[in-house]
């Protein structure tokens, strides 16, 4: 019996380790299987970024990147002020940058209404707390939502500083003016934000607001290429940026 | 055995009842679901084998490339590049949500949540 017993552990350890070859090479035709790429005509950047020039005055009223944004998104307006959801907004001067107006403030910044969207962090602390990875950082600085993974639970929201995201509270479908069919829309119970138009800069398009800006207040470009118009802007002008002590690293830069 | 008759007769009323779905269904096979195929292509993205079975991974695989690795090209079995969008690319020849996807998924019972945020396209009637 020694000798069958030795040829039987030996066929088992065969066995074991055809059993685990099949998974591997699964994974391998896997791989190969994969046929995706970059669309050829798509905008890249190492580093995705927007400077609003603040010395340039928005007309009164003016609401066109707004609406040029949430229209393309299909961003729901809903008729509760506590329900809204913004990827692109006016704040007041003094909540953009709290601690930066005071009583002698320049005249044109007393109570102005500065544009302000997601910063797109280098640090995004909506990223560190997101428990399903649903919010993340692609390798060109665009801090991306997954809608198909948001379970609502908020603690992005929490985590943002600059309050750049909404939840969802209600089904967003019926508060959508005009549907655009080629963008889907989100369901109630997920947080949405800006993507810096993703989707735009794959098709070889700049982000809407910065399309739709006629005074050319929006600015868009990669930060890390020296030669590129949003550096040549930064590199001229003095600008600033939303509570950047609180170390998030915003990309948004505004000049003053 | 006490009260032998009714546990009995209970327990073949209870045999009738469980098996009803069985009995009731004999010899009646269900239509299988006819889909409209689109007019305008005569070819999917991959071979109609594949497609059947492996539509779903294939959509998974779409949303993964696009939304968290930022690629939006696929190239199909017939070396044509395709935009992964489930909106803009397979709802643009399956024109008709009712009449291609509902159908198998009724049939089989399954509910995909596609739905609740992409758009289905209109559908004149």
């Amino acid at each position: 019996m020694d000798g069958s017993r030795r040829s039987f552990l030996k066929i088992a350890g065969l066995s074991i380790l055809g059993a685990g070859a099949r998974p591997i090479s699964d994974a391998l035709a896997a791989e190969e299987g994969r046929k995706v790429s970059l669309p050829s005509r798509a905008l890249t950047a190492k580093r995705w970024a927007m400077v609003v020039d603040l010395r340039k005055k928005c007309p009164d009223d003016c609401r066109d990147c707004i609406e040029a944004c949430h229209g393309v998104h299909n961003v729901p307006a809903f008729d509760n002020p506590k329900d809204e959801v913004k990827w692109i907004w006016n704040e007041p001067f003094r909540h953009a940058f709290p601690g930066q107006e005071h009583e002698y403030i320049e005249e044109r910044y007393k109570g102005r209404p500065v544009v302000v969207l997601c910063n797109h962090c280098d640090n995004p602390p909506c990223v560190r707390v997101c428990p399903t990875k649903a919010t993340f950082r692609r390798e060109d600085g665009i801090v991306m939502m997954d809608y198909h993974r948001c379970i609502g639970c908020r603690f992005c929201m929490a985590g943002c500083p600059f309050g750049a995201r909404s939840l969802n509270w209600r089904d967003p479908r019926p508060f959508i003016k005009t549907q655009n069919k080629e963008y889907p829309t989100r369901m109630r119970g997920v947080v949405e934000k800006c993507t810096f138009c993703e989707e735009r800069l794959a098709k070889g398009l700049r982000p809407a607001c910065v399309e739709a800006c006629k005074e050319r207040i929006l600015v868009f470009g990669d930060i890390e290429d020296p030669r590129s118009e949003v550096r040549e802007l930064l590199h001229k002008h003095h600008s600033i940026r939303r509570k950047p002590q609180l170390g998030t690293m915003p990309q948004v830069y505004y000049i003053v | 055995m006490y009260n032998a008759g009714k546990i009995i007769a209970g327990l073949i009323i209870f045999l009738i009842l469980v098996t009803f779905p069985v009995w009731f269904n004999l010899g009646k096979a269900a239509t299988p679901p006819e889909l409209q195929l689109p007019a305008t292509e005569k070819e999917c993205i991959e071979p109609k084998g594949f497609m059947r079975a492996k539509h779903m991974e294939l959509v998974d695989l779409w949303r993964t490339e696009v939304v968290r690795n930022g690629k939006r090209i696929y190239v199909g079995a017939s070396g044509r590049m395709y935009d992964m969008s489930l909106q803009n690319t397979c709802m643009s020849c399956h024109s008709s949500k009712s009449k291609f996807c509902d159908k198998c998924h009724n049939y089989v019972a399954v509910a995909p949540n596609c739905w609740n945020c992409h758009i289905e396209p209109k559908e004149g009637r």
